[in-house]
Formats: C-alpha cells, sequence, structure tokens
C-alpha cells in the first residue's frame, strides 16, 4: 500500500493550496477507473463475495433469445421485424443490433443483440418484451447482457447452501445501560458527523464516535434509536453496537435519495428517482422495502413519478414522502399508500395487498394512521359542487371496516393530527364562509377509545382566528392551539377529560408560530422561529405557568431529548452565520452551546418505549423523592468535583502565568541599560509622576508669552 | 506635549492646563463623562470604515485612520476631534505616534508612508513605494521605522526598515534592510525587543520573527498550534514582553515575543478584526464580525459587532462591548487602562471609559 494520508494531512495539504474542504462537493470527484493511488477503501467488505455487482459496462446492451433460426434468404426480414419491435421503445445505437448466424449452416441462431444509447432504455426493453409472443413457438426471452454472466454461473447443480455458525451479535442496545443515564445525539456539520452524549451534569458534550464523510447526503436514527442510518450513492447503511459504530448492514440501492423505517424498525423503504430516457416522460421512481436485519428485499414497487404523487408534503421531483405510512404499531404490521381513488394497504407478512385488493375511495386526498392501533383516518372532500359531501371516515385494518364516518358540509380542507397513544384524532376543518370568499376553522374532536366513538365539534371562542399550530400532549389529554391573525398571536391550552372539551387557558400575544411538547408531556415550548427570530417560552401546563423565557437568535430547529429532561435549539446552515446548537434545560435553563459551522443536523437518538407497566410508572413518580435520592447525591458530587477541578485548573493557570510574567520582568531589567541606550538615555520604562511634567505646564506659559507678544 | 494647545481656544488650554498641572484637576474636568455610567462618546469625523486606532503614550490624544485620506488627531478624554493630516491619496491602513509625540508616521494605499508634525499636522516627509504600504511601528528610540507593504503588480510583500533622522531635513527615503518572503499582505509588523527583532504576520496566516540586523528569518511559529486563517492584527503589550494576534481563524493567540512560544489561545464566534491588550488588568479586547460585503444582509444582532472582554489568564469571556453597526475594525487601550477606544467599519470611533465597576472584576 502507498503512503497513505491521514484526514489530519489532507486538511493542511488543503489548506497549503488554499482549498476549503467543507466547500469541496465529493460527489464530484471521480478517480480514473481502476486507480486507486494506492489507497484502499476502508470498506473492508468491498472485496466479498456478496459484495456489490458493478456494471460490466454492457448495461445497455440486451439478449433477446428463443428467435425463430432462420436461414439466410429470410435474415433481413426477421431482423427488420426485431428492429421494428424494439425501436418503439429507444433508439437503437447505429449497428446496434447484431444476430450471429451460423457460419457451417448459413441459418441465425436464434438470438440476438441490441444495443441501445441508455442503460434506461435498455431495462424498459428487457421489461416490456421479456415473454413478448411472436408466435406461438416463440416467446421471446430478454435479458441485460450484463446479468448473462450471472445467470451462467449459477452451477446446473443445486448444493445446500452451507449455515454458517451462529455467532452472537453485540449489544445494540448498549447505550441504553450508559450508568448516568445520558443520551445520545448525533451531529452534521462540515464533512463531519459525529455522535456525541449529552452530558447535562458536566454542562458538556461527551463525544461517542466521530467520522469524516460517514455519509453523502443526510443520517437518520431508526425509530427506537437501534441504528443509525447513512445514506450513500450505491444505497443506504445502518449503523450501531455496543461500544462504537459498526456498519450492520447495507442496503444495495443505486441513487437512493430518501429512506424511512418502520416504526417498530424491522423495515427499511429507500427510494430514488432517475431522470426519464425522453424528457416529456416523467421521473422514473424505485422504491424498495428491504428488512432491516437480514438486509433482504421484501418488495419493491417501481413506476413513474405521478404514481407516487399523492398525499404527504416531503420528497422531491413530485414523488410525496413517506409514500408507504406504516400503521398497526410498532408491529409493523401494515403499511399503506395513497393512490388515485384508492388507499392500498399491504400487510408485511407477505407483502401484498390485503385480500389481494385496495380500499376504494373516490377522490381520498388523505390518510393517517392512529399511532398504536390498525386504524386510520381519511379525507375526501366534497364532490359535484356540494352535492356529495366531504368527509372524514376510520377504518379498521385487516376487516377493513369503516368504524366511525362524518360528513362535513362546505369543507375547503382538512388536516389530522393523532394524539399519541392513539386516544384521540382531532381533524382540523377550514370551512368556507357563506361567501366563499374567506375561510374559517373548528375542530372535530374524536375519542376513539371510548364506545362508538364520540365526536364532539369543537370551535374556537373567535372561530375566525387563523390558527397557526396545533399539537396533542404526548400521552396526555391536552392540547394546544396557537391562533390569532395578530402579529402577536395567542396561544390557548384545551382539555379532554371529563367527557367534553375544557378550555385550560389563553395566554394573549405571544410571539410564537411553532409548538414543541415534551415528549413527557407537562411541559411546552412556545417557539417563534422564522419572523420571530428564535424567541424561546418554556411553559409548564400543570401550574399554568411560564418557567422561562429565552431566545437562541436565528433557531432554526427544536428538539426535545426522548425522555424530556433536555432540549436542543440549533441554527443550521440556512442561516450563513450563528451555525450551531444550545441545550437547555426542560425549564428554560441554557445548560451549553456548541458552534459549528456548515451546521446541517442535529438529532437525539430515540429510546424505545419502557418496558415499565403503567402502575409501576405511577408508583414511581408518587414516590420520585426516594427514587431521585441516589441522584441528588451523584449531582452533589460531581458539581463539587467540577469546582474543585475548576479551582484547580485555575491556580495552575495562574501559575504558569506568573511564571512568565516573572521571566518577562527578568528580560526587562536585564534590558533595560540597552533600552535606555537606544533611547538616547531616557531612564524611564514606566509612566512618570504627574509631577515630573509640571515642567512642562511651564513650557505651555511660554505659549502666553507669545500672547504677550500680539499684545 | 509640546505646543498643540495652540490650536484651541482658552477655554480648552485652560482645561488642558488643568490637567497637566495636578491630577486631581484631571478628575474634576472628567466629571461630566463620569456622571453618566460608561457611556461611549461617539466620535464621527471619518467617512469611511476606520482601520486603525493608536494612542501616544501619555494617553492624551487618539490617532485614528480609515478609509477616507485624512487621519485624525481626538483628545482622548473627552473625544474632541484636534486635527487631520490632510495628503494622503489612499485609504490609510496604519499609523504610529513617536514616544515623545511630536512624530506621527502613516501607512497608505497611495503607495506612500508619510512623517507628520503631530502638532502643526504639516508633512515632513514621504516615503514612496511601488505597491500600497500597510503596517507601520516605530522602534524603539524613535531611529527607525518598520513599514510594511502589499504584493501588488507582480511586486511581492516587503517589510522595508528607514532611518528616522532626528531632523526632518536629513530624512531620506533609502531603506535600511527589505525583508521578502511571506506569501499574501503583511498585515502588520512591530519591532521586538531591543529592536532587535521584527516581528511580522499576515495573509499566509504565519507569525514570524526576523533578525534586523541580518534580515534572517529567525523564526516561524509551530504550524501546529498557528492560525488558520489570515491574522488580521497584532498589539504588543506595553513592555514589549508578548503580543496578541487576531485571525480570520475566529481566534486570538497570545504569543511570547522572543521564544514565540503560544501562550494562550482565546476562541470567539466571529473572525477577529482588532486585539487590545489592557495595560492595567488582564484583560484582552477581541472585535470583529463577519465580512464587510454580508453586512448590509443580516441583522444588526446576528452581526456580533461587539467589543469582547476575555480574562487573559483563564482564556474565559468576561464581557462585551456592544454599539458598531458594522464589523470593529480596529481597538486600542489607553495606556492608563481606563478606556479603550474602538473604530468600526460603520465609520465611527466609539470612546468607552470604564465606569469603576469594571475595575472590580474579580480576577484570579
Amino acid at each position: 500500500m502507498a503512503e497513505v494520508m491521514s484526514m489530519e494531512d489532507i486538511r493542511t495539504e488543503a489548506s497549503g493550496l488554499g482549498i476549503d474542504l467543507s466547500l469541496v462537493d465529493w460527489n464530484s470527484v471521480w478517480v480514473p477507473p481502476g486507480e486507486d493511488f494506492g489507497v484502499k477503501s476502508d470498506d473492508e467488505d468491498l472485496n466479498e463475495d456478496n459484495s456489490l455487482e458493478f456494471d460490466g459496462g454492457f448495461g445497455n446492451v440486451i439478449v433477446v433469445d428463443n428467435l425463430p433460426v432462420v436461414p439466410k434468404e429470410k435474415f433481413e426480414k426477421l431482423e427488420g421485424v426485431i428492429r421494428k419491435i424494439y425501436s418503439q421503445i429507444g433508439v437503437i445505437k447505429e449497428n446496434g443490433l447484431w444476430m450471429p448466424v451460423d457460419e457451417d449452416t448459413g441459418r441465425t441462431r436464434g438470438y440476438c443483440f441490441i444495443e441501445y444509447n441508455t442503460l434506461q432504455e435498455a431495462e424498459l426493453a428487457k421489461e416490456k418484451t421479456n415473454g413478448y409472443k411472436l408466435d406461438r413457438a416463440h416467446i421471446f426471452a430478454v435479458n441485460v447482457f450484463d446479468e448473462i454472466e450471472k445467470f451462467m454461473r449459477v452451477p446446473d447443480e443445486w448444493a445446500p447452501p452451507e449455515t454458517k455458525p451462529y455467532t452472537s451479535g453485540e449489544n445494540l442496545q448498549h447505550w441504553l445501560t450508559d450508568e448516568k443515564g445520558r443520551d445520545q445525539f448525533v451531529i452534521r456539520a462540515g464533512s463531519d458527523t459525529e455522535v456525541l452524549w449529552n452530558d447535562a451534569r458536566q454542562v458538556k458534550a461527551d463525544p461517542v464516535y466521530k467520522r469524516p464523510f460517514w455519509t453523502e447526503s443526510f443520517v437518520q436514527w431508526s425509530p427506537l434509536g437501534t441504528y443509525l442510518a447513512t445514506v450513500h450513492r450505491q444505497g443506504a447503511a445502518v449503523w450501531g453496537g455496543a461500544s462504537t459504530f459498526n456498519r450492520l448492514m447495507r442496503y444495495a440501492h443505486p441513487q437512493v435519495k430518501l429512506i424511512d423505517f418502520s416504526p417498530g424498525e424491522k423495515y427499511l423503504v429507500t427510494c430514488s428517482s432517475h431522470e426519464p430516457s425522453t424528457p416529456h416522460d416523467s421521473h422514473r421512481v424505485l422504491l424498495n422495502i428491504f428488512d432491516v436485519r437480514t438486509g433482504k428485499v421484501m418488495r419493491d414497487f417501481k413506476g413513474s413519478a405521478d404514481e407516487f404523487a399523492f398525499g404527504g408534503t416531503g420528497g422531491f421531483t413530485g414523488v410525496s414522502w413517506p409514500v408507504f405510512r406504516w400503521g398497526g404499531g410498532k408491529e409493523d404490521k401494515y403499511f399503506a399508500r395513497l393512490g388515485k381513488n384508492v388507499i392500498s394497504v399491504y400487510e408485511t407478512e407477505t407483502f401484498s395487498l390485503i385480500d389481494k385488493k385496495s380500499i376504494k375511495v373516490e377522490n381520498v386526498m388523505d390518510f393517517s394512521w392512529s399511532p398504536t392501533d390498525p386504524i386510520f383516518a381519511l379525507f375526501a372532500p366534497e364532490q359535484g359542487g356540494g352535492n356529495q359531501p366531504a368527509r372524514v371516515s376510520l377504518f379498521q385494518i385487516p376487516s377493513k371496516e369503516e368504524l366511525r364516518q362524518k360528513n362535513l358540509f362546505s369543507v375547503s380542507d382538512c388536516k389530522m393530527y393523532w394524539q399519541s397513544d392513539g386516544e384521540y384524532l382531532a381533524v382540523k376543518v377550514d370551512r368556507y364562509t357563506k361567501t366563499k370568499k374567506s375561510t374559517y376553522t373548528g375542530f372535530e374532536l374524536f375519542r376513539i377509545k371510548d364506545r362508538d366513538i364520540p365526536i364532539e365539534v369543537f370551535e374556537l371562542e373567535n372561530k375566525n382566528d387563523k390558527i397557526i399550530a396545533f399539537a396533542w400532549e404526548p400521552k396526555g389529554h391536552r392540547f394546544a392551539i396557537i391562533h390569532g391573525d395578530n402579529p402577536k398571536p395567542d396561544v390557548s391550552f384545551y382539555s379532554m377529560k371529563g367527557g367534553k372539551v375544557s378550555k385550560l387557558t389563553t395566554l394573549k400575544q405571544k410571539q410564537a408560530n411553532a409548538l414543541f411538547w415534551s415528549p413527557g408531556g407537562h411541559f411546552i415550548i412556545l417557539a417563534g422561529l422564522k419572523g420571530f427570530n428564535g424567541q424561546l417560552e418554556f411553559y409548564n401546563v400543570d401550574e399554568l405557568d411560564t418557567m422561562a423565557t429565552s431566545e437562541h437568535f436565528m433557531a432554526t430547529d427544536i428538539e426535545w431529548d426522548p425522555t424530556g429532561r433536555y432540549v436542543a435549539t440549533s441554527v443550521t446552515s440556512v442561516h450563513e452565520m450563528e451555525n450551531g446548537f444550545n441545550i437547555w434545560s426542560f425549564n428554560g435553563k441554557l445548560l451549553y452551546r456548541i458552534s459549528k459551522d456548515h451546521f446541517f443536523q442535529f438529532l437525539w437518538r430515540p429510546r424505545p418505549p419502557s418496558f415499565l407497566s403503567p402502575e409501576k410508572e405511577e408508583e414511581i413518580s408518587k414516590n420520585l423523592k426516594q427514587y431521585s435520592k441516589k441522584y441528588d447525591v451523584q449531582d452533589q458530587d460531581i458539581s463539587l468535583l467540577l469546582s474543585e477541578q475548576d479551582r484547580e485548573k485555575r491556580k495552575q493557570l495562574k501559575e504558569e502565568w506568573e511564571r512568565w510574567v516573572n521571566e518577562w520582568k527578568i528580560y526587562h531589567n536585564e534590558e533595560k541599560t540597552e533600552r535606555q541606550i537606544l533611547r538616547d538615555g531616557e531612564a524611564s520604562d514606566v509612566e512618570e509622576e504627574y509631577e515630573a511634567k509640571e515642567v512642562e505646564v511651564e513650557e505651555l506659559l511660554d505659549v502666553s508669552e507669545v500672547v504677550v507678544l500680539d499684545a | 506635549m509640546g505646543k498643540t494647545n495652540l490650536l484651541l481656544n482658552d477655554g480648552q488650554l485652560l482645561l488642558l492646563l488643568l490637567r497637566r498641572s495636578k491630577s486631581s484637576s484631571f478628575l474634576q474636568l472628567n466629571f461630566r463623562q463620569s456622571k453618566a455610567k460608561m457611556r461611549p462618546i461617539l466620535m464621527k469625523g471619518h467617512e469611511r470604515p476606520l482601520t486603525f486606532l493608536k494612542y501616544n503614550r501619555d494617553g492624551d490624544l487618539l490617532f485614528s485612520c480609515a478609509k477616507d485620506h485624512t487621519p485624525t488627531v481626538w483628545f482622548a478624554d473627552n473625544g474632541e476631534r484636534l486635527g487631520t493630516y490632510a495628503g494622503h491619496n489612499g485609504a490609510v491602513w496604519c499609523c504610529d505616534v513617536s514616544r515623545d509625540s511630536t512624530r506621527l508616521i502613516t501607512g497608505s494605499a497611495d503607495q506612500s508612508a508619510k512623517l507628520w508634525d503631530v502638532q502643526s499636522g504639516t508633512q515632513l516627509f514621504t516615503f514612496s513605494f511601488d505597491s500600497p504600504a500597510r503596517a507601520v511601528d516605530f522602534a524603539v528610540g524613535d531611529k527607525l521605522a518598520v513599514i510594511t507593504t502589499d504584493p501588488f503588480m507582480g511586486l511581492t510583500s516587503a517589510i522595508h526598515v528607514k532611518r528616522i533622522a532626528a531632523d526632518p531635513d536629513d530624512q531620506v527615503g533609502d531603506s535600511v534592510l527589505v525583508l521578502k518572503g511571506p506569501q499574501g499582505r503583511i498585515n502588520r509588523a512591530v519591532w521586538g525587543p531591543l529592536n532587535k527583532t521584527i516581528i511580522s504576520a499576515g495573509e499566509d496566516a504565519v507569525v514570524r520573527i526576523w533578525d534586523t540586523e541580518t534580515g534572517k528569518l529567525l523564526q516561524e511559529n509551530d504550524k501546529e498550534v498557528g492560525h488558520k486563517k489570515t491574522v488580521t492584527s497584532l498589539a504588543k503589550s506595553t513592555d514589549g514582553s508578548h503580543f496578541l494576534t487576531g485571525s480570520l481563524d475566529k481566534s486570538a493567540k497570545l504569543w511570547d515575543s522572543r521564544s514565540l512560544t503560544l501562550i494562550k489561545t482565546y476562541f470567539t464566534e466571529r473572525p477577529v478584526n482588532a486585539v487590545a491588550m489592557s495595560p492595567l488588568l488582564n484583560h484582552v479586547v477581541l472585535g470583529g464580525g463577519q465580512d464587510a460585503s454580508a453586512v448590509t444582509t443580516t441583522d444588526h444582532r446576528a452581526g456580533k459587532f461587539e467589543a469582547k472582554f476575555y480574562d487573559k489568564i483563564l482564556q474565559e469571556e468576561i464581557g462585551g462591548v456592544k454599539g458598531h453597526f458594522g464589523p470593529i475594525n480596529a481597538l486600542a487601550f489607553n495606556p492608563d487602562g481606563k478606556s479603550f477606544s474602538s473604530g468600526g467599519e460603520d465609520g465611527y470611533v466609539r470612546l468607552h471609559h470604564f465606569d469603576p465597576d469594571y475595575f472590580k472584576i474579580p480576577s484570579i
């Protein structure tokens, strides 16, 4: 292996050349083929058998088999027929059709090669004409040339696969056993991706693992925090482990753009979009669903972007993301996708449609799963100019039974909000006023767990108020709304307790436009992002009391840690400056701040749900004092230790400084005479006493003599 | 202090006499300011961004340079403008005043450095170069001066040492010594202890020490610990034993003048354009902000146009003084340590007298 440069070397080299590494687009850097500059990839299993098959360069060539075997005379006719079939699909390259001829007999060999300009055309040709019936005897078998070799390698005789001995894996949940009960988070800044502990007691972040160029676009935790997913040109990968971050699995999907885990992190959905071969076609979309642990593709979906353009807001080039929404709680039993007039629900045992057919709902616009149960709510708008009212329905899966339906009139839009335990569903309904010129907003509140699912209509006191934000209390019965048309809107809190919605309070004139409930409930941050420049109000909903108001100037993102003890506010690279993040306690005390240029992402590592029974949890919260005693002692020890360390450090710094000062004094005295000579004998280095300058005062009196002269 | 008072009307002359004769009267003079708690004096005299500030040794005069062409002298007590030095034809980057406050030297983008008579404001001599002059510094004894010139039209940057004649009539323009080598602009060059060395720093982020006898490069700072981006500013301690450099890499570093050992590093959130050290307390002040080109596009709060105070020994931030509408380009401490001034991209000089609380800041 030739000289290998460390990352540090590369940095210094680059700065020497005046290149800012953080600005380099690594995707645009290509190494000449076959040349690795003596640097072996650190991808340890790149050379393994199951490594990705790379194109042999013949990806745009297809082989068509099962052609009629014809003599010379008919050669041209057959060629004409084939050319006609295949040039409909794409442009065949010049001299791109070659049909081999048996030299002895002069007859064709029954197959031919066709070369297209692009890979996509070849793929399409294979897809469309494999199995094409020329006549009864000749059914085309079409393969991409690159794959032929693969098929050739299939041994003729089946050999039982070797069973590898079982090796027990690492404890992937090791981070949960941290003695100090800390939480981890991942940050991405510049080219580095870094996982850190939030060591709030020591008021700092404690590094766990850092890797430059870990991902090519973004990182994502799996919903239970077991894996960290990275995205690369070749596909996605997940990382995790007991002590450090090892790569656990790779999911091959060239040019993957988006990924999404199922809530129980059993499956990973990857999505890519490919430029169409002709500009008036739409983008082609490829989706794969992988089993996270085995890395096997469970099912793939292909289609044009238009087919995936329903519902959802995220996404790219016409695809709404996530395409598949997972239902049925953490068991990952069902996933569903919105189509034109249908909702297609799949189950993960067979990865096929339930009952082999989709649920037909005319004009369905949106649907949303309950976070805990196999129930989803859907919304279909008005039809036939108001003759058929808009409706919201609840469906149960797998029975496809409609549990509840509500018709709504003069609706312009609906939004569905599930409470985290699936107990309540709020549907925000925007209705037209009589003139149809403006809209006002009301809510339909469903109590899912009650008998017959009662629905309550709920409107604000001033129903013309614009709704800026709505959020359920996680695990709770309350919700918060930011509403109003003023530059400073109001925030109201309501409770679902007691079978009827009751208002708790309204806070007037707040600089807030976003709500962030603590994952444990009870506390909420009223945040003023964007136009409000990062105003933060930490509010206790139990006491209806503001705990603290603060500001993280320019903050773009706010995220609670999974336990609800700390909050991270960050300024990401959407702003040029101020990049970095702050960590706050739940009650609004700023613990520490870290600045990072080109800051892209901050993500807390999620925790799996607690194994404690609700009774046990209640018991703990009742006797919290007893349980917290141990931690109080620890806290005190640490704060003592910290102040001790701090004193020690200060003392040391002071001593060090005094050593310097003394050294300088010695030099200064030694050089005194020399300095005096340089100054033509002027003695003092120090400021003279003011008395000494009184001589100068007399000089000034000379000035008045000038005045006398004038007189 | 000589006959500067010729420029003044009677009332001011009186004040100056008082100030000269007894320190107690000095306090009386100042009572007007002491009432207002540390309210800064806003000095508007320049039409373009400030580039440099310098107090004379007595601490009663403040010299300011700006991108307009006229360096200006102010009373350091009340911020009253005393006079200007007209003659340059380009931005003035730097200045220095002799120990006896009679001579001023300025370096300008008009490819010259000029010697001035402080009191009368007359030009005494012009050193002409083939490229813009940047940093100027008088040696101990004021018989030598160092002037740096920028890379320009194929010329590399250079450090020139000129002899300063006692009588301006004897002044010649010849260089005693010319040092070349560093890449890019040399933003600052100052004399080391006993004029034996010259310390320079600039765009290539390296701090260098040169021998003034031989012209040889003696030392470069350790790359591992050095600045990562352009060094914008450099300030010496009163006794010249150590100095502070500020850099666009958002840090300032304290070095030993003799051994070039890195002693301290102060981290900030902004590129550092200006640095100063308190002669009285163990404090350093850093000023900066983002690039001038981005100023108009951002909220003034986002710019962090603050002068940040750090504990010199603990390297911890202890406070900040806000006020400028643009990045701070220049900082200087009054030699008595009781006031400091800052010059901004906004064209203002802000003169801050510390209120008594400042001197109660606990140090270790």
